[in-house]
């Protein structure tokens, strides 16, 4: 099966869950912006979770299926459709050659993910697919996919293959179909235009000044169109440290939310440098980092403090909830 | 090691920060290195990364296997494990051996641009500024900014220039640099404001080696100036520039 690109979008790029191990030779993680919708996305379709999938950001692509396979689109919903009808997400989906996968209206979040059983026949970089697009490695040829390329797919995983014969049955005439069923929605990150975000109070945190220590917490922020894949860029009430000592370069990871000069807070992401040198005010638990990259630019975020243990907590709800998905899957193949 | 300066403080809930000193020392960096070597051999379950930084080195981990899915608090696990390899590299105290890396760089010229800049600043003529950056030993401290890109210490403060105030839109790889006290390689072409003073055709980053980057944080340096001749006989590939 391949893939051919009708349409770019906005910034379509092949990603995984990130490169690990080379961050301490400055190498960046990269990978997806929203790893928990990546990773279910192939846990749908009977891929390993850090297999590679393609990421969309708001204006999506026009994709054409040159032979039939098995889907699944987790994230954001931009609104797909396949042939024109409307598509439900977060379930495996059977497209049979020929069928046209395209975007629409942003109805909620910012980034989306479309895996495919089997994934890309695509070489790794130093361990990973994902697409490094400062330093043209990585994904689809080190660049953001565009119209024309044709991505070679792997043959469906051995659980993609069961599910796609349970789905034939009853595919019938028609060009696709989806399964019945999908994860329960209480198991998924909530995607809200304005959420509350659980935040850990970062190394300087100490270093703001009490107001600004205390409008991080009371007020609004706004995320900028300046964000990117790098980092949202925050407007709102401006942070000032009390003295102006700059931090010597140390660690800066998804999530790290830092404070230049300027006082706008810049929160980290996929594309994150390895290590930074702005006062740390805050880190952003990781159980709410799907909550807070689906925030779509313009819209507002409230930050609220965490605790280390409450973080913890999250996180293990949040694994043991990929954990039911894959549980779930698992039995509707059986049955 | 005297490991009772030693900090322990989380960032976030996947990583801990071991923070060895509060000022860019050598004795500092030759501590975090050996931690971190010996942390590379002994790596935990649920270990993810480490990343060694000017005076901290900081450790990725999954918080859902190291504390055996929630059973046990992960952080606390984690610094058990930091202190405990603290207390075998104060028994090592070795002293590390490290690589002299040459780096062949061609100064002034359309491959150093601001070579005459930093020059008329520091009142010295280029010969003299060249003579200065070839001098010095430099100390690979860390790698960051980009792949391969190093943080080096050791230059003279008498060729000591500000950044530009208005960064040049492409700085090529393998451009070296002065920004205040710092001196630096580009291991890729990005946008840059540092003082261009020459280039090496060397590359620092280089994704098809088995080791993607020429140095490492340990490595010693040494600046050897050539000619644009030599330069265009030791080009290396333009991949990963």
């Amino acid at each position: 099966m391949g893939l051919k690109i009708l349409h770019s979008g906005l910034l379509t790029t092949i990603q995984d869950t990130g490169r690990i191990g080379y961050q301490k030779e400055g190498i960046l993680v990269s990978g997806a912006m929203d790893t928990f919708a990546i990773r279910v996305g192939n846990i749908l379709v009977g891929n390993p979770e850090n297999a590679a999938a393609i990421e969309t950001t708001f204006l999506g692509p026009k994709i054409r299926f040159e032979e039939a396979g098995l889907i699944a689109i987790t994230g954001a919903d931009l609104s797909p459709t396949i042939n024109g009808e409307q598509v439900k997400m977060w379930r495996p989906l059977l497209v049979s050659a020929g069928c046209t996968l395209e975007f629409g209206t942003p109805r909620s979040g910012s980034w989306s993910y479309i895996a495919v059983s089997g994934s890309f026949k695509i070489p790794q970089v130093l361990g990973s697919y994902a697409t490094y697009l400062r330093a043209d490695f990585g994904g689809f040829k080190g660049k953001p996919l565009h119209v024309g390329d044709i991505i070679p797919v792997h043959g469906p995983s051995e659980i993609g293959a069961k599910l796609s014969q349970k789905l034939k049955l009853s595919l019938g005439t028609k060009a696709w179909c989806g399964v019945n069923w999908t994860p329960d929605p209480a198991l998924l990150p909530v995607i809200s235009p304005d959420p509350t975000i659980k935040v850990l109070k970062g190394p300087e945190y100490e270093w703001f000044a009490r107001p600004s220590a205390e409008k991080f917490w009371q007020e609004k922020f706004i995320v900028t169109s300046d964000s990117d894949r790098m980092g949202y860029q925050l407007r709102g009430p401006e942070l000032s440290v009390t003295d102006k000592t700059e931090i010597i370069s140390s660690a800066v990871s998804f999530g790290t939310i830092q404070v230049p000069p300027d006082g706008h807070p810049i929160v980290l992401l996929a594309d994150h440098q390895t290590t930074g040198g702005y006062p740390r005010i805050g880190q952003v638990c990781s159980a709410h980092f799907s909550s807070f990259v689906q925030v779509p630019m313009g819209k507002k975020i409230t930050f609220q403090e965490a605790t280390l243990p409450e973080a913890q907590s999250l996180y293990y709800q949040q694994e043991r909830n990929i954990l039911h998905i894959k549980r779930a899957l698992h039995l509707k193949i059986i049955s | 090691m005297p490991t009772s300066n030693v900090r322990l403080y989380p960032l976030g809930d996947t990583a801990i920060v071991v923070q060895f000193g509060d000022t860019i020392k050598r004795n500092t960096h030759y501590d975090i290195q050996a931690f971190g070597a010996l942390l590379a051999q002994n790596p935990f379950q649920g270990f993810i990364e480490y990343v060694p930084a000017f005076t901290t080195l900081t450790i990725y981990y999954n918080p859902f296997i190291v504390s055996q899915q929630g059973l046990i608090d992960p952080y606390h696990k984690v610094a058990g494990i930091v202190n405990e390899l603290l207390q075998q590299v104060n028994q090592v105290n070795s002293v590390p051996s490290f690589r002299l890396v040459e780096i062949p760089v061609c100064y002034g010229g359309s491959y150093g641009p601001d070579l005459e800049l930093v020059a008329e600043l520091n009142q010295l003529s280029p010969e003299e500024v060249i003579t200065i950056h070839t001098t010095g030993d430099y100390l690979v401290y860390m790698l960051g900014f980009a792949p391969g890109f190093p943080y080096l210490g050791g230059m003279s403060e008498k060729i000591a220039t500000p950044r530009k105030s208005k960064p040049r839109a492409k700085v090529w790889a393998g451009s070296v640099g002065i920004a205040g006290k710092q001196t630096g390689i580009y291991s890729l072409a990005t946008p840059g404001g540092w003082q261009i003073i020459g280039r090496t055709p060397l590359q620092l980053f280089n994704y098809h080696r088995n080791t993607p980057c020429l140095l490492q944080p340990g490595d010693h340096i040494k600046f050897i100036p050539i000619s644009e001749k030599e330069f265009e006989s030791k080009k290396e590939g333009r991949n990963g520039a």
